[in-house]
């Protein structure tokens, strides 16, 4: 084989592999996935039962209740007032607190949203506006 | 000194600028005068912005309140220790740590290449000066570390206990080294193909800073994972959270560069390829930076929507459009002096690892990126860990066989009777292992693939060892050790290779275990009682608890803990202690003893590393029986107690919380836990030291004498052959 | 004490750069000659530890002596050219 056809070759290879490599990665891109969703586009679109969504926003104050290793708290919008209620087992994050930004997966139940065992990331709070220093 | 610091940044800014006019004009004239100043005005840079810093440290160390970044980061009761590292936990504060890293690193690469690249030197300089006014507007206009705090406070708001840990100390560092020492193999690209030096000695000079950015990047990463591991409450060492992400991919590009770079060295193959991967791992490395301050991705580590992002988002743009013109614009002196000879050669397994790196890098990339791009298309979405893990999964596992094979082929190519001799004993250590693999019943076939590779890799690599030494003996007749040492001190880039290879597949297996036969459980126990995990019997034995005082004497935190036995057929192995920290919030409205348990909280992470595998807990006790204690402790403080001095107050509080622990202790309720069992873990830190250790030897200069014996005995035997030809 | 050392620092940063701009005179020439100088040095440095690192993958089993024999002879005549090149830019 003389060698511009064996570079041909290569060429042809390498770009087809890259070709369905991409496209394989766009398909798991939109299959995989979860849509992400504040608590006002939750509210606002039903949501379909048995499908998981990424919810972000900020725990509502006061809300935040614990019974044995579950917990029950509302995710309200980072600016706004509405909120939806999440029941999650098991250990939250450590730096889990009332009015925080987290990030959740949930899934609708009834009138719950039941949060994904250990999807729950509590955004680390140093950097937002540090609290008021005592004087 | 907020006066002071402000100008010191003013100075550097107006010194970096001069920098690249300077640079930029004296490299059009040739003139020598005003490349040498443009050179120098970097290490004055580096020079006011260690001065700055220092200032503020100083800051930190005597808690002058009087700064806001001191008040509102640091606090009286913040250990000496920690308020160092307390400056990096800031935005300003760590971009400043950035702009000084920077400016550092470019100093001392600069110094030491003066005598040489004199072309390239004076554009290389222009790009980091051009870094530098980047970092240093930002620093001066946008986002100042000498704000001032009017009226100064008594007390400062403390670090976030969740980083009070060592590796805390050393991550950022770290990182922010790796990342601004990629900044300069950039910027000499980018010198390089501006004056069209983009040969030998272009490669002679940036595969040192390179090596070193990538060594730095890699323990910055590493550090992260174990802090990850040991300090925080989940117990994984690894989210795919798009801020470890981004610190990931440079280093990907870079391991890519530093093997297809041998190609180009040799062969002048692939030039367009590696130039693209030098500026592709510093608009990386700009990227990371970004990221963690940006706030356009869902992380952990995100500092929120800031106003950081735009200049951010206009830089990287410009390095991409810049990067891409050059490219384009010196194609043509980027052509390949040679082609691949064959597919079965050490060309071939580079080229190929190549492939596998930036596949993965680009993996990593799209789906960080998909929350963004996905949201400019209609809906965000977002993938998770498993996703990550089911493509990089296969594509590390193809690199742990490539570790082993590139090693074992020659150069140029490698015929069947070489293939033979390298690969036999190899293939058959990978056929054994998989032959006990499936005899043992190993549940995981990718993780067994894996391991079967491993076997195979490492078995190239020991071969290679010993067949070096071999060989060495039969030149020289040295012991067995003398001969490693001179072997290796000799080919310092070979084997100090071969053992970073040795030292990712060990990494790589730990990691492959340690997810694949990870074992998990969360519990409610009660003191006594007990749970099974993996092979252990786990008892919860007794509750303990502590209220603890600064070294100034105020109350820092309190911690509620548990001890908890391990059992394996019965017989006791060990206890682990772990416990919860509960530190106070400022809050003004809650009650003195309330405000201890609405504050942070962090996990000191119960762990027994074992080198086969390790035992992991955390325990979150449960407060509501605590609740009537705390209510009746706040309100005898807001009562006629509310009139006591400051000293009699601290006191009584003492007592109090003291009180509330040793009920907790004496009749302590559930408390739930965390187990986990994973195997392996302890292989991926030992993994990162080997390659640690194996970067250093590759980096380490050659021993000066001996190569210019060696030249001059070559010299004198060429000359001799010159004279017979 | 922070007014100290930013005088100290303006000083020292004055220095640095003002210092250098006495020498100036076009140097194009010269540097276009030692970069290429330089170049031929790193390419022979390169071209060294290819034929070190040949005779030790022969050392070590992944080159039959045959083919090393080979390869060497035609790394070490690359080597020639390459010093030979040195030789004249150094004379000229």
């Amino acid at each position: 084989m003389d060698p511009s056809r064996k570079r041909t070759i290569r060429l042809v290879v390498a770009l087809s592999s890259a070709l369905l490599l991409a496209t394989a990665l766009i398909y798991t891109s939109f299959t995989a996935s979860t849509e992400t969703k504040t608590p006002s586009q939750l509210l606002s679109a039903a949501p379909t039962p048995e499908r998981s969504y990424e919810l972000t926003g900020k725990v509502a104050d006061g809300s935040w209740e614990r019974e044995g290793a579950v917990n029950t708290f509302r995710v309200r919008d980072r600016d706004g007032t509405a909120s939806v209620p999440i029941r999650y087992s098991g250990a939250v994050p450590d730096p889990f607190r009332e009015g925080r930004e987290i990030v959740v997966t949930v899934r609708r139940q009834g009138d719950m949203y039941v949060g994904e065992r250990d999807s729950l990331i509590t955004k680390c709070p140093s950097k937002f506006q540090t609290q008021a220093p005592r004087t | 000194m907020l006066v002071a610091g402000r100008f010191l940044l003013i100075v550097a800014l107006v010194v970096a600028l001069y920098g690249v006019g300077a640079s930029l004009y004296g490299a059009r004239r040739g003139n020598r005068g005003l490349v040498d100043s443009g050179r120098r005005a970097v290490y004055a840079m580096a020079v006011s912005l260690v001065a700055a810093f220092a200032l503020l440290e100083a800051a930190f160390l005597r808690s002058d309140f009087s700064s806001e970044l001191v008040a509102t980061h640091s606090s009286t009761t913040t250990p000496t220790f920690y308020r160092v590292t307390a400056i990096w936990s800031s935005q300003a504060g760590s971009l400043l740590l950035w702009a000084m890293l920077l400016s550092v690193w470019s100093s001392l690469v600069l110094f030491l290449s003066r005598k040489r690249l004199r072309e390239i030197a004076p554009y290389a300089t222009a790009v980091l000066c051009g870094f530098a006014v980047f970092f240093l507007g930002l620093l001066v206009f946008l986002a100042s570390p000498f704000e001032g705090l009017n009226p100064v406070p008594a007390e400062g708001t403390g670090l976030n206990p969740l980083l009070r840990h060592p590796s805390m100390m050393i991550h950022p560092p770290m990182l922010y080294s790796g990342y601004t020492l990629f900044a300069i193999p950039f910027a000499f690209a980018v010198g390089a193909l501006i004056t069209k030096r983009l040969n030998a000695d272009w490669i002679r000079s940036t595969r040192p800073f390179t090596l070193a950015a990538w060594g730095f990047l890699g323990v910055g990463v590493m550090l992260g994972a174990r802090w990850s591991y040991t300090e925080l409450g989940w117990g994984g060492y690894w989210a795919w959270d798009p801020v470890e992400n981004a610190s990931l991919m440079p280093w990907l590009t870079g391991t890519a560069f530093l093997h297809s770079v041998m190609i180009q060295e040799k062969r002048g193959m692939l030039k367009i390829w590696n130039v693209s991967l030098v500026l592709a791992t510093g608009i990386l490395a700009i990227l990371g930076t970004f990221l963690v301050r940006s706030g356009i991705l869902q992380s952990i580590h995100a500092f929120g929507a800031s106003t950081l992002g735009t200049p951010f988002l206009v830089l990287i743009g410009v390095l991409i459009a810049g990067s891409a013109a050059l490219v384009i614009w010196r194609a043509d002196d980027l052509r390949s002096e040679s082609r691949l000879d064959s597919v079965f050669s050490r060309e071939s397994v580079f080229l190929l690892n190549n492939l596998v790196l930036v596949a993965m890098c680009t993996v990593i990339f799209w789906f960080t990126f998909w929350p963004l791009i996905s949201e400019a298309l209609g809906d965000e979405r977002s993938v998770g860990p498993p996703t990550f893990n089911s493509w990089i999964g296969p594509l590390a596992i193809l690199l742990v066989l490539l570790t082993g094979l590139g090693p074992a082929l020659a150069w140029r190519r490698a015929t069947a009777a070489n293939l033979r001799r390298s690969l036999t004993i190899p293939v058959v250590a990978g056929a054994i292992t998989a032959v006990a693999l499936v005899a043992t019943g190993i549940g995981d076939a990718k993780a067994g693939l894996l391991f079967v590779f491993a076997a195979f890799s490492v078995a190239v690599i020991v071969q290679e060892y010993v067949r070096g030494v071999t060989a060495r003996r039969a030149m020289a007749h040295e012991a067995v050790p003398v001969a490693m040492v001179s072997l290796v001190r000799r080919n310092r880039r070979r084997y100090g290779g071969y053992l970073v290879h040795l030292g990712i597949i060990v990494l790589f297996v730990g990691i492959a275990a340690s997810s694949a036969f990870q074992q998990a459980t969360d519990v409610q126990l009660r003191t006594g009682q007990s749970t099974r995990i993996g092979d252990y019997a786990v008892t919860y034995a007794k509750a303990t608890s502590r209220v603890v005082a600064a070294s100034n004497g105020r109350l820092e935190r309190i911690d509620l803990g548990a001890v908890l036995q391990l059992r394996k057929d019965g017989r006791l192995v060990d206890t682990i202690a772990t416990k919860r920290s509960y530190f106070p919030s400022a809050d003004p409205s809650l009650g003195p003893v309330s405000s201890f348990f609405e504050g942070e909280a962090t996990s000191e992470v119960g762990l027994r590393a074992g080198g086969l595998r390790d035992v992991w807990t955390v325990v979150s006790p449960s407060l509501e029986e605590l609740r009537p204690l705390i209510t009746k402790g706040d309100a005898v403080f807001a009562g006629p107690g509310a009139k006591i001095s400051a000293q009699q107050r601290e006191e009584f509080l003492a007592a109090t919380l003291k009180g509330l622990t040793d009920s907790y202790t004496r009749d302590p309720p559930a408390a739930t836990f965390r187990l986990i069992v994973s195997p392996l873990v302890t292989w991926i830190w030992l993994g990162a030291i080997v390659v640690l250790v194996g970067g250093l030897i590759a980096i380490w200069p050659g021993p000066r004498s001996s190569q210019r014996m060696v030249s001059a005995g070559y010299a004198a035997r060429l000359a001799r052959e010159l004279g017979r030809a | 004490m922070s007014v100290i050392v930013v005088l100290a620092v303006l000083a020292i940063v004055v220095w640095l750069v003002i210092a250098p701009l006495r020498h100036g005179h076009d140097e194009r020439a010269e540097l276009r000659a030692a970069s290429e100088r330089e170049e031929l040095e790193a390419r022979k440095e390169a071209k060294y530890r290819e034929i070190r690192d040949a005779e030790l993958d022969y050392r070590t089993g992944k080159l039959s002596e045959a083919d090393w024999r080979a390869l060497d002879r035609s790394l070490r005549a690359e080597a020639i050219l390459l010093l030979r090149r040195i030789d004249d830019a150094g004379v000229s």
